[in-house]
């Protein structure tokens, strides 16, 4: 391969790891509900929602692995590799806290998949485009379920609006990155395989502040730190959330059911 | 498939006969080409036979054994050589369900999909599901979310039955 398409490939893979590593620590966290949700109801909502991002993570880390070419399948990108390696948002890994707290989380990377898939849904790459269509049928209802509940909460008691406010002003620090491009973005932006990040900000922005207008919740001032989750550096809490997730394929290599 | 020569064609026919008899490990009173997972058998750029499957879900468990589940009835019936590819776009949708499968939905007891319902805004009420077992509207959404990814939980307000409805994507 040339130097350009080696940097070009690698960029694209980097790209769809971000998009997979995402999904399948959003994923892992939603299943930590399962039990524990605070009706039958949520508690099946929640894990249907994590069964629909391990199924999206499991698409894009399937891909990556292919784009890769070394010979890393779904498995081993997801069990094998360490937190630095690791390019999900910083929101997601995020712990659960309360349910407002989850709900806060729930919604915010709903509304930014939202604006993504459908931009991506036309992405001159043929298999993240039908990976982008397919997951936006599913994060439009996972969408309806987290903005209802924001309402909910934040139209609910004093209590419920309290907690949620507080979520969303410890959570808020944490989507500067959410439309912050890098260099990756801007090279597969100029390939025609993603979308142009920052474009997509201001339809956010605005349903943002419609559901907060209607769940009665105040916007907090935007963040002037920046975090950097999908350059592989993030809070202590991922490496938390993989020692759970991969103690089992590390501890028995190549175990099968 | 008007492309296949006549012995492939045939071939075709008759794999679209045994799909038709394999079931949905979940709801295994829909086969699987009620469900409309089956987007094609067809011949590939070399001539070979192809079954494309398309899941219903990103994450639905059962799609793994769909895809066993085919495999073991072409290797039973002499079609061992055709593949099985993944087709994700145009991505499913529930209005690709059978007449034959929504009938039978409802004789099990879970509400055929109504219309689809896109919008991602909160709070907008869906047509309600029709009960299963008395037919009145008269129903409630209890979740947007069931047992399996593809069902909602409802309750009818007039035979008082909780029922699943199939949802709509």
């Amino acid at each position: 391969m040339t130097e350009p398409a080696a940097a070009h490939t690698a960029a694209h893979v980097r790209y769809v790891l971000r998009l997979g590593d995402t999904s399948l620590i959003l994923g892992q966290r939603l299943g930590e509900w399962i039990g524990h949700g605070p009706a039958l109801e949520e508690d099946l909502g929640l894990a249907n929602l994590a069964l629909d991002f391990i199924g999206q993570a499991r698409l894009l880390l399937t891909y990556a692995g292919e784009l890769e070419g070394r010979g890393r399948d779904e498995d081993a990108l997801a069990f094998l590799r360490e937190a630095p390696e690791y390019a999900n948002l910083t929101l997601v890994e995020q712990p659960n806290g309360d349910f407002a707290c989850t709900i806060v989380r729930q919604w915010l990377v709903d509304s930014w998949q939202l604006q993504l898939y459908q931009a991506l849904a036309g992405s001159a790459d043929a298999r993240l485009a039908a990976i982008a269509e397919k997951a936006l049928k599913e994060t439009r209802y996972h969408y309806r379920f987290s903005s209802g509940w924001l309402v909910r909460l934040g139209d609910g008691t004093e209590e419920s609006r309290r907690r949620t406010q507080q979520a969303l002003e410890e959570l808020w620090r944490f989507t500067g990155e959410l439309f912050a491009p890098d260099a990756i973005d801007a090279q597969m932006h100029a390939a025609g395989i993603a979308p142009e990040l920052a474009g997509l900000r201001p339809a956010w922005s605005e349903a943002i502040d419609a559901d907060l207008r209607a769940a009665g919740l105040a916007r907090p001032a935007d963040p002037s730190y920046r975090w950097q989750g999908k350059q592989g550096v993030h809070t202590e809490e991922l490496s938390h959330l993989l020692a759970e997730m991969q103690h089992l394929p590390r501890a028995y290599p190549g175990a099968r059911w | 498939m008007g492309a296949l020569p006549e012995t492939q064609d045939l071939a075709a026919q008759r794999i679209w006969a045994l799909l038709a008899e394999v079931p949905d490990p979940e709801i295994p009173v829909l086969s699987i080409t009620d469900l409309g997972i089956v987007r094609h058998v067809r011949a590939d750029a070399s001539g070979a036979l192809v079954v494309g499957l398309t899941p219903t879900y990103s994450g639905c468990p059962a799609t793994e054994a769909i895809r066993a589940a085919v495999r073991d009835a072409l290797d039973a019936h002499g079609f061992g050589a055709v593949r099985i590819e993944e087709v994700l776009s145009p991505a499913w949708s529930s209005a690709w369900l059978s007449a034959r499968g929504r009938g039978r939905l409802r004789e099990f007891g879970i509400a055929p999909p109504e219309a689809a319902v896109t919008s991602p805004r909160q709070l907008r009420p869906a047509p309600l599901p029709a009960c299963p077992r008395c037919g009145s509207r008269d129903s409630e959404r209890l979740s947007e979310f069931g047992s399996t990814p593809c069902k909602a939980h409802y309750r009818c307000n007039a035979c008082r039955e909780p029922f699943d409805y199939f949802k709509c994507i």
